[in-house]
């Protein structure tokens, strides 16, 4: 499902718009996935900047693109009740941070980046690596730890990696993934690659001092390197202001400028990203403080209703649910009947069951698998711990 | 003629050397072919093990005709090599290296406009930009994070640690995402980094400056440790550690950083799991390595002289262990001895200790002895650091000991 498509004119969107709705209304039903005249949407609240210009609030996107958040989230959403099953079932083991209602940072983040961009993020990765273009097999059968995850079952659900479509994971130590990011960043600059590097930490790594390290850093040198935290208020069953003395994480960056976006509607991300993108580019690093909330605890052991009450998480699911407002949004443009946006929930149901079944057929890894990958096979020797067990093996 | 040398690298049976040998079969570890590489070599003794001596490597390139007996030495006429300084040695490496592949780069604290703390990376800076030898503020954790990221993507960084103790702050880097993500990303990531720095006791630096840190990493898997001793080993040490698709972290020590050794004009790439043989003996096997290393050539000289034999090994490699060097040297001697500077609880020697028991326990005549530095924080005072570390009769009397 393309997730991006660039927009065009503001003012033949216009003209458009309420043309193509007569058309529709009045008309066929044109299909629904491939219409790409732009649309343009304004974000629900605006953006509050931090030492930099706030972009604008009308964002612009297509009938495919909506539609397909649409699809992704309820995909994203679906996989991720699905892992919460499996792991009440005792498939899924260890620790496992789901993402639901936080789909809208990960998808919106897509639209606005090409697959050269890097992402980096701690351990709530799920749906992050299935907006890089991950499939569902490659994420249960991690998630089972079985040969056909993504990291061949030795990774698990905090070490999901897609080398080939930028995504560097996946860290379980909360707070280690910024400097990395900034690495990946540094690459970029030293490559003059032309793209930028996403390094994603929460409300709680935000208290960190390698932030501020890297952030100092990158500055310095004017990485292309844009720090996004999801603030979804709560690290683990810590609220935000109990833990931060200021909880404006956007301004933490001082030098740095920030901005703090709606991180539940996904136009608003995906404007914020875009921005982002080109100030990182020019000007170096950039804060992104995206306002988002999880609906599960903050891992399966964490009921995550001993320190916010039901009625909050109920309250949030009822206003702010990223996939709710996109429904709302496709239905009163009419880009899409309420039925098909039914069957679109119904295919992913399907699709998400199946790679599960898919999944579980997935064998265990090989007994030998515990020793391959500890090292490079660099000058042809094959390590089994500190001392080998095995004469040296020779060169070929 | 024992040995041959050639333009190559591991030949996999002794019986190779003897019939006619085929230049262009042998697979060398960068993958370039040997047409390329004119200007280096590599010794294969006539047991197909691959040997890196620069005294015979120097005996077989200046006389051509005939060698004349055992003398090590090269005749003054005609020396070949260059003279440097350890530190020199380590630059030269890391030129070379620089030079060869544009994708390798430092970052470190004031390794750039100031040339390095101990001039590793003097010049430098001047010669590749500000970019490329990075100077970095004081944020250990962020930098080694950073670069690791950067490897992530294919650069080869080299970090430094100012001192070595100064990365324990970064342990969490190194453990965590160093050593193990090539192994949770399936091997989909590799990281090529090297971090290198001074460590061990020097001169009344206190506590802090004066870490040994070979013994915190060496349970994190995934990652290569080795130590370098002499400018031969060091230069050969770090161009290895830069080629390597492993993260290495290169000890150096900072008492021997104006050590002075002729070494090769010809470019060489020593391995990073060998061991190296200092001196051949029969009688016992002291292994030791980096700065000790001399601490027990000077107890070797009173030893001699008294009567012993020493075989002495520089292990050279910390992780993995050199076994193989190691088993065959406890084989023909039946007696080890283990001289490190490390503490006594947990160090380097504590794992030779066991590996050795463990493997060739059959051979041992008596229990391995480990001598290591006091578990004590390195005192300022000079008498009482002298203490901490061992000294050279302490090595004579363990010797002793053990051969009675």
């Amino acid at each position: 499902m393309a997730l991006s498509r660039a927009a065009s004119s503001p003012s033949r969107a216009a003209l458009l718009k309420p043309l193509a709705a007569a058309i529709s209304s009045s008309l066929f039903r044109r299909p629904i996935s491939t219409d790409t005249t732009p649309i343009t949407v304004e974000t629900s609240v605006p953006f509050t900047a931090h030492r930099c210009e706030a972009p604008s609030r009308t964002v612009e996107t297509t009938a495919e693109e909506l539609v397909g958040f649409f699809r992704t989230m309820a995909l994203m959403r679906r996989a991720e009740i699905a892992a919460d099953s499996l792991y009440k079932a005792k498939l899924i083991r260890g620790f496992c941070h789901l993402y639901d209602g936080q789909e809208a940072v990960a998808i919106g983040m897509e639209a606005a980046i090409t697959k050269k961009d890097c992402i980096i993020t701690a351990y709530r990765d799920h749906c992050i690596y299935l907006g890089r273009g991950g499939t569902l097999l490659e994420v249960f059968a991690e998630l089972m730890g079985r040969q056909a995850g993504c990291s061949k079952g030795k990774g698990g659900s905090m070490h999901f990696y897609k080398k080939d479509a930028g995504f560097y994971g996946g860290h379980g130590i909360v707070g280690a993934q910024i400097p990395l990011g900034i690495g990946l960043a540094f690459a970029q600059k030293y490559k003059k690659d032309e793209s930028v590097s996403f390094a994603l930490y929460g409300d709680g790594a935000a208290n960190q001092g390698q932030l501020f390290e890297a952030l100092n850093m990158a500055a310095l040198w004017d990485l292309p390197a844009i720090l996004v935290c999801e603030n979804n208020h709560y690290g683990m069953g810590t609220a935000e202001w109990r833990a931060a003395k200021s909880p404006a994480y956007y301004k933490r960056g001082d030098y740095v400028p920030g901005l703090k976006v709606d991180g539940m509607d996904a136009l608003a991300v995906k404007q914020a990203c875009k921005f982002a993108k080109e100030h990182a580019l020019k000007n170096g690093p950039i804060i992104l403080e995206m306002d988002t909330y999880r609906y599960h605890g903050h891992s399966m052991s964490d009921p995550g209703s001993t320190y916010r009450t039901r009625d909050e998480i109920s309250g949030v699911r009822q206003e702010r649910d990223p996939i709710e407002r996109i429904r709302k949004l496709v239905l009163s443009l009419d880009l899409a009947t309420e039925k098909e946006l039914k069957d679109i929930e119904k295919e992913v149901r399907k699709e998400v069951d199946d790679a599960i079944a898919q999944a579980k057929e997935s064998p265990m890894p090989d007994p030998s698998e515990l020793f391959t990958n500890v090292y490079v096979k660099g000058y042809g020797v094959e390590s089994f711990g500190a001392d080998r067990k095995e004469v040296r093996a020779v060169l070929p | 003629m024992a040995a041959a040398v050639f333009q190559g690298f591991g030949a996999s049976t002794a019986l190779s050397l003897s019939k006619s040998f085929d230049s262009k079969r042998v697979k060398l570890p960068f993958g370039r072919s040997l047409s390329e590489r004119r200007a280096s070599f590599v010794v294969v003794g006539s047991d197909g093990r691959v040997v890196l001596d620069s005294s015979r490597a120097q005996k077989l390139v200046t006389n051509a005709v005939a060698t004349k007996g055992d003398s090590a030495a090269a005749t003054s006429a005609s020396k070949p090599g260059h003279e440097l300084l350890l530190f020199e040695a380590l630059q030269e490496g890391l030129e070379e290296e620089m030079e060869r592949d544009p994708l390798v780069c430092v970052m470190g604290e004031d390794v750039g406009h100031y040339g390095g703390s101990y001039k590793v990376t003097k010049g430098l800076a001047t010669k590749y930009g500000d970019l490329r030898v990075l100077d970095t503020p004081i944020a250990e954790n962020s930098f080694t994070g950073m670069g690791i990221g950067a490897a992530m993507t294919g650069l080869r960084p080299i970090v430094e640690g100012m001192n070595m103790g100064f990365l324990l702050l970064a342990y969490n880097q190194i453990s965590n995402n160093c050593g193990m993500l090539h192994y949770t990303s399936g091997g989909q990531f590799k990281i090529p980094i090297v971090i290198r720095g001074p460590g061990g006791v020097g001169r009344q630096l206190g506590a802090e400056h004066s870490q040994r840190l070979e013994s915190y990493f060496q349970s994190i898997p995934g990652i290569q440790m080795v130590a370098c001793s002499t400018p031969y080993n060091a230069k050969g040490l770090m161009k290895a550690a830069i080629r390597s698709d492993n993260p290495v972290i290169l000890f150096e020590h900072v008492l021997l950083y104006n050590l002075k050794e002729r070494i090769p004009d010809e470019e060489y790439v020593l391995s990073l799991e060998e061991a190296e043989m200092v001196r051949p003996g029969e009688h016992v096997t002291i292994l030791t390595y980096s700065r000790m290393r001399y601490h027990v050539m000077q107890a070797a000289k009173t030893l001699v002289n008294k009567g012993y034999d020493p075989e002495v090994i520089d292990i050279r490699s910390l992780k993995p262990f050199d076994l193989y060097t190691i088993g065959n040297s406890v084989k023909k001697t039946h007696r080890v001895l283990i001289v490190e500077e490390c503490m006594r609880t947990g160090g380097i020697g504590a794992s030779l200790t066991a590996a050795i028991n463990e493997n060739f326990h059959d051979y041992l005549d008596a229990p391995i002895v480990c001598l290591s530095s006091q578990d004590v924080p390195t005192p300022y005072a000079g008498t009482l650091e002298e203490w901490t570390v061992v000294q050279p009769g302490q090595i004579v009397t363990a010797v002793e000991q053990l051969c009675k």
